[in-house]
């Protein structure tokens, strides 16, 4: 598809405003951008252009989360600044909700996210929701101090690729063993990934978790490799 | 509130306790419980787990108060409690505690300024709350620890503030990523931590929780090289946990930490003790470690 210079530089501080987390031209944050276009004023000049709301998410808003996920991942950005683009991305997706609700924008598949049963963080399980969301996927966030019935539910009632499970404390990571079990029970062919500070590969293999990753990025990229587009 | 102040200049070194929550599961408190709800409702194990720190050769202990901010309580319905939980916290360290000092213990609500989850009045009066409490319980300073947001920090000790002499030691919590340098969890290093703390008057910085005690000698020493005076806390997790046939194992015993516990000493640290998985034989080991480092000065 061709578009003009315009557009695609359009599109390329699309990408930079979520990168960045720069919401709208008012925002105070970052310092550099100040009183430059944000998300909220690039996303409907796009749309007034006639591109459409899939180039919009692939070539602008995918790109900046894209960037986000990985320097988070590299340790050259910070829990803030995936909080502040998370937030820019969050507005962008408002902006392109009703198209999602239409049909003419498809996302990738739903993931279900959890923090297991009698751990209350969700700082984790926010980040790797970001991560995902920017990535394409759709999250069904059940929130903190899950059981496993919840997640059963969730799975009977959705088309689920699969789901990712989030534990803060160490007391707490110890019943992710009896989730995944009932989730492998019910569910065999659902992959489930688990995660969280005290977490190590050793421990998800234990208790036959599909994937383990120190990083957001990690489950994004096994879901992008094991689930083709639609 | 001295005497706070005097102990330290007098003994040079403290000893602190170590684990307060792992030691509290082991006496059956469940993943997905209130610790703070045991002073009320379990106050004998409660009282255990101060008392065996103080027999272990503890100077300083703190109380089962951590995460006794209102804010964080509201995860349990129990806000409208916190003033009880944390004073009640407070009376029964001190009493286990004898002519030892008390420490109360205040960690962050894991909310986040900037995100706009909690305006910083908010945070202000949560932690107010909490100080107030644990004062009129009998401690004789403050331990704000785990922290990793200066900003969150900066309101717990504009809490702090409110209440006059109080001495206050502020500890934050760090990782260490694959070049080796340590960042917290919202990426700030070392230095900026300690010139924050040191521009808002806090009387003893500290690292806690953490990678363990041979993890955290780098970074003690590169807080010593910013600052030769002011005091420093250190309180490292027995190593990082590890799940052996499904229960929770610290690497780092009493044995393991002793060669760290020397080095700290020699790097210059004026309290030190333990944090996750550490027990009151990890105290009785830094213990005599110290009687002898303070011997042979």
């Amino acid at each position: 598809m061709n578009f003009s210079f315009d557009e695609n530089y359009l599109l390329s501080q699309l990408a930079l405003c979520i990168e960045r987390g720069k919401l709208n031209s008012s925002s105070k944050f970052p310092a550099d951008m100040i009183s430059q276009p944000g998300v909220e004023e690039l996303l409907p000049e796009l749309l007034s252009r006639n591109i459409s709301p899939k180039i919009i998410l692939d070539n602008g808003l995918l790109i900046g989360m894209n960037r986000v996920g990985e320097k988070f991942r590299d340790g050259k950005i910070f829990i803030p600044d995936v909080l502040i683009s998370a937030k820019a991305m969050n507005a962008a997706m408002e902006i392109l909700r009703p198209y999602i609700v239409k049909g003419d924008l498809k996302l990738k598949g739903k993931v279900i996210l959890a923090t297991v049963k009698g751990d209350l963080h969700n700082i984790g399980k926010n980040l790797v929701r970001m991560v995902l969301e920017g990535g394409g996927w759709e999250v069904i966030d059940l929130g903190i101090d899950v059981s496993s019935d919840k997640i059963l539910d969730a799975l009977k009632t959705n088309d689920i690729k699969a789901v990712g499970l989030s534990a803060l404390l160490t007391t707490t990571m110890l019943n992710m063993k009896d989730i995944v079990r009932d989730i492998k029970n019910n569910f065999p062919e659902i992959p489930v990934a688990v995660g969280g500070a005290p977490l190590n590969q050793r421990f998800a293999d234990e208790i036959n978790a599909d994937l383990y990753s120190p990083d957001p990025q990690g489950m994004l990229d096994y879901l992008n490799n094991n689930f083709s587009l639609n | 509130m001295k005497k706070f102040f005097e102990r330290l200049a007098e003994k040079k070194i403290l000893v602190s306790d170590g684990a307060w929550g792992t030691e509290l599961f082991k006496l059956g408190l469940r993943a997905g419980e209130c610790p703070e709800l045991w002073n009320e409702q379990n106050s004998t194990e409660v009282f255990a787990i101060a008392k065996k720190y103080i027999d272990a050769g503890s100077d300083i202990i703190s109380t089962n108060s951590f995460g006794g901010s209102p804010v964080k309580l509201s995860h349990y319905n129990l806000q409208s409690k916190a003033y009880e939980l944390n004073k009640t916290a407070a009376e029964i360290s001190r009493e286990a505690a004898g002519d030892k000092l008390v420490m109360g213990s205040i960690g962050p609500t894991g909310k986040f300024l900037m995100t706009g989850d909690i305006s910083a009045e908010e945070l202000i009066d949560s932690f107010t709350l909490q100080v107030n409490a644990l004062l009129d319980g009998g401690v004789d300073a403050i331990l704000l620890e785990t922290f990793y947001d200066i900003d969150e920090a900066e309101c717990a000790v504009k809490a702090v503030r409110n209440f006059p002499d109080v001495p206050l030691i502020c500890s934050f919590t760090y990782d260490r990523n694959s070049s080796g340098e340590y960042r917290t969890m919202m990426g700030s290093t070392p230095k900026d931590i300690l010139q924050a703390m040191i521009t808002l008057g806090v009387d003893v910085v500290g690292v806690n929780c953490g990678g363990g005690y041979n993890n955290m000698i780098d970074l003690v020493k590169e807080l010593r090289g910013f600052s030769h005076n002011i005091p420093i806390l250190v309180q490292p997790n027995a190593g990082l946990p590890e799940t052996v046939e499904g229960k929770i194992v610290y690497s780092e015993t009493p044995d393991v930490i002793a060669n760290s516990v020397k080095s700290f000493l020699s790097i210059g640290v004026n309290i030190i003790g333990g944090c996750c998985g550490t027990t009151p034989e990890h105290i009785r080991t830094i213990r005599k470690i110290v009687d002898d480092f303070l011997l042979n000065q």
